[in-house]
């Protein structure tokens, strides 16, 4: 048993520590975010240079090698600096999608594109009505030709305004919420028929709606089985829930440090607040929340290329330790910091919405309790 | 005891819902459908204030002396059933239910006659000047300087976290008349400023929930060389600490229950709204309804907690230090709805609409209702801090009710 990194792991989390440190302090960020843009893309030709977008690639496609646990690394500190590049959607997702289901064709055009930061890819698999059920899918793929043709809505695709390529769930046949029937497409976003609608997020991303109207996607870009596309998405998804719990810790570390330096700093009644007890004992649960949550994300990141059944489980459990344990701190930090807590000025309440908004990404507390109950039984 | 309406309460009741149905127009009702903090914008909140004001009705606590209506326990109770059923737009509370008291209690007749009739009709606007950047939960160590002129005090310094100073034209403030004075609490004065008075600059404070333009809910204000003059001071010099207490049981003893509920109405209807992801509605999922059925059992406990409580007062009075208990739980039962209703519109509560009050021609993201749920989630953090922090709330109680 061995909890330690590995010397490149420790040398990578160095890297991505300084990027942050030099790029990404809190008055650049918000900078970054209420730019017109919503992010730089010279960041991205940095990831790529620094070999970010490589990292968790197989070195045949020109990639790293590295496992998951190198994600993690990354996400984590990208987590510190509230990073908003869509380093989740392209790499995890998009890279997770195109890895795990991708022909050799396929592979081999896209991965090198993205590890040169020239594709930059969002992963559309929600729908409005489908809560946060993947198989709960009314877009409509449908055999022409040599291709398919693509009818429906996406919800909430972050990074969509930013990306030149989509993956996205549709169904290819059976009914809105059966298992199978499901497939995966890659469509360029400059696809006739393909419309977007922008916008920021709450916590300073950006998201967009995408439309469908009769995009013909050539059969050559499906990524996976048609009709057993189901497995593959779970599967990338339960990879992004391993690296946004990687940020979760990297936005936790930072409310629970940042709390208690403010209540080391901020007197009342002639002393630091701090030294209350009601608000120590609160301080030293959210580091128990914290800590259990570090655990948590080890777990899910050493299970997640486990068989299914295992990885599922792991996948649903970090999810509801993150969704909790992020309720916990980040509600916790805002109350210590009081009315500093709630404005825009301290950073503390960015990393709070960030954390908010970690639990509505790939299911909330409640979808991974009963997907985990399901998985018991 | 019971808690059956008399014929004269049901009769009462209807000629409320009556004039509520008569009255809250479609803007009103559709800006407090996008409300992120419970307040929609300030001439919506006056057309129905003035409303009110037209049929006796805008100020249940008061006196009916001084303009209130006289109602019974019962009467006050159905009435805010009722607005809560309705949705009537939140009311400023700064000078109906903060300042009035305070000058009824401790004004001369001049300030009375001055201020009163106005607060009433709506046609003042206040704002509370207690906090400083440096004083909070130790309110009593605050600095801002009013010092003796002869005929007025000249006043230095900064109030924080002034909820709707923009619009205010008149602000309550404590001030310290008495640096020297051997406590802290002792040095304080409680004064009126008049808004226009030249020396003070109104800077807006931006929330989490990314408020438009001036509709930012809080700010901070400077003095600096205001001139205040003398008759412009409640009560006596450096007793306001004692003035400012009592106002602070009023804001703290309202009722929280009618609008804790009218807000889980609003949830079952999202969640009814709300699809589970398995070909039902949200509220048909088992632990989603169990959570909404635990806060309405907690709010039916502070119901009947705020029903014991105001029973026993007359007209004017406060509940005194158990305004904490309402303000405790009343402020926690806020929050755990605000969460809930961010759980049930799942991915939608991602999109930013930043002025959920604009009527626009573009789709919104996602379902109208989504618009201004994590926004609120952010905002209403603000009820576990503000009137005095629920750590605070506990000391007090500690302090004065259980006598610890």
């Amino acid at each position: 048993m061995d909890f330690a990194f590995t010397e490149e792991q420790t040398l990578l989390r160095n890297m991505v520590q300084r990027f942050v440190q030099d790029n990404y302090d809190f008055e650049s960020r918000q900078k970054i975010v209420d730019s017109d843009e919503g992010w730089k893309k010279e960041f991205w030709a940095q990831f790529a240079e620094l070999g970010l977008l490589a990292a968790p690639f197989a070195e045949d496609f020109g990639g790293l090698g590295g496992s998951a646990i190198d994600t993690m690394v990354v996400m984590e500190e990208l987590g510190k600096g509230m990073v908003v590049e869509p380093y989740l959607p392209t790499v995890v997702l998009g890279g997770g999608f195109l890895k795990h289901g991708g022909s050799d064709a396929l592979k081999g055009e896209v991965i090198p594109q993205i590890i040169e930061g020239a594709a930059v890819i969002a992963a559309a698999y929600a729908e409005p009505q489908g809560r946060y059920n993947l198989a709960d899918l009314t877009t409509t793929a449908k055999k022409d030709g040599g291709a398919y043709v693509l009818n429906g809505h996406k919800a909430v695709v972050l990074g969509g305004p930013w990306v030149d390529k989509f993956v996205v769930t549709a169904r290819t046949s059976g009914g809105q919420r059966d298992e199978g029937g499901v497939s995966v497409f890659l469509v360029d976003k400059g696809a006739d028929g393909l419309t977007t609608r922008d916008y920021p997020t709450v916590d300073g991303f950006r998201a967009s709606e995408v439309l469908l109207d009769n995009v013909k996607v050539d059969e050559a870009n499906v990524i996976g089985e048609v009709d057993g596309g189901l497995p593959l998405v779970e599967r990338v998804i339960d990879e992004g829930i391993a690296a946004i719990s990687a940020e979760a810790i990297g936005v936790m570390k930072m409310l629970v440090d940042d709390t208690i330096e403010y209540s080391r700093n901020r007197k009342q009644f002639g002393v630091p607040i701090g030294s209350f007890q009601v608000l120590q004992h609160r301080m030293v649960d959210m580091y128990l929340n914290y800590e259990q949550s570090v655990s948590m994300t080890y777990m899910v990141n050493i299970k997640v290329d486990e068989e299914e059944a295992e990885r599922k489980k792991a996948a649903s459990a970090a999810k509801v330790q993150i969704g909790k344990a992020g309720r916990f701190i980040g509600q916790d930090a805002v109350q210590v910091h009081g009315g500093m807590g709630i404005t825009e000025e301290l950073r503390v309440g960015h990393y709070f919405k960030r954390m908010t908004m970690i639990d509505t990404q790939f299911g909330n507390i409640d979808h991974h309790m009963k997907r985990y109950a399901a998985l018991s039984d | 005891m019971d808690l059956a309406f008399k014929d004269d309460d049901l009769a009462f009741q209807k000629e409320v819902r009556d004039y509520i149905g008569a009255h809250l127009d479609d803007e009103m009702k559709r800006l407090g459908a996008q409300s992120k903090n419970g307040y929609i914008d300030k001439d919506g909140i006056v057309r129905w204030h003035k409303a009110l004001a037209a049929k006796g009705w805008v100020a249940p606590h008061w006196p009916k002396e001084y303009g209130g209506p006289g109602w019974t326990p019962a009467q006050k109770y159905i009435f805010d059933l009722e607005c809560a059923r309705a949705g009537t737009p939140t009311l400023s509370p700064m000078g109906l239910r903060m300042v009035a008291p305070v000058i009824m209690a401790f004004g001369t007749d001049e300030q009375k006659q001055k201020h009163l009739p106005p607060i009433l009709s709506g046609d003042t606007w206040w704002c509370q000047g207690y906090s400083e950047p440096g004083s909070g939960s130790d309110l009593a160590s605050l600095q801002m300087r009013a010092e003796d002129k002869g005929d007025h005090y000249l006043c230095n310094g900064t109030k924080i976290w002034t909820t709707h100073a923009q619009w205010a034209d008149w602000m309550f403030c404590l001030v310290r008349t008495d640096p020297d004075a051997p406590k802290k609490q002792e040095g304080i004065s409680f004064i009126l400023i008049d808004m226009k008075t030249p020396g003070i600059e109104v800077k807006p404070i931006i929330t989490l929930d990314g408020p438009a333009d001036d509709q930012q809910e809080i700010n901070e204000v400077f003095f600096d060389d205001v001139k205040v003059p003398k008759e412009n001071r409640i009560g006596e010099e450096n007793k306001g600490w004692t003035y400012a207490k009592y106002l602070l049981e009023f804001e703290r003893g309202n009722t929280y229950a009618p609008s804790i509920k009218r807000g889980i109405r609003k949830l079952r209807q999202i969640a009814s709204a709300e699809q589970d992801g398995q070909g039902g509605a949200l509220i048909g999922d088992p632990d989603f309804r169990a959570k909404i059925d635990d806060l309405e059992i907690q709010a039916t406990a502070l119901e009947f907690t705020e029903l014991r409580i105001f029973a026993e007062l007359a007209g004017g009075q406060n509940p005194g230090a158990k305004s904490s208990i309402l303000k405790t739980r009343g402020s926690e039962m806020q929050q755990r709805l605000s969460e809930l209703l961010v759980e049930a519109i799942g991915t939608y509560g991602q999109p930013f609409v930043q002025d959920t009050f604009v009527k626009s021609n573009e789709p919104r993201p996602g379902p109208d209702y989504a618009a201004p749920i994590a926004p609120a989630y952010f905002n209403y953090r603000k009820t576990s801090i503000y009137a005095g922090s629920n750590e605070i709330q506990r000391n007090i109680m500690a302090k004065l009710v259980l006598g610890l």
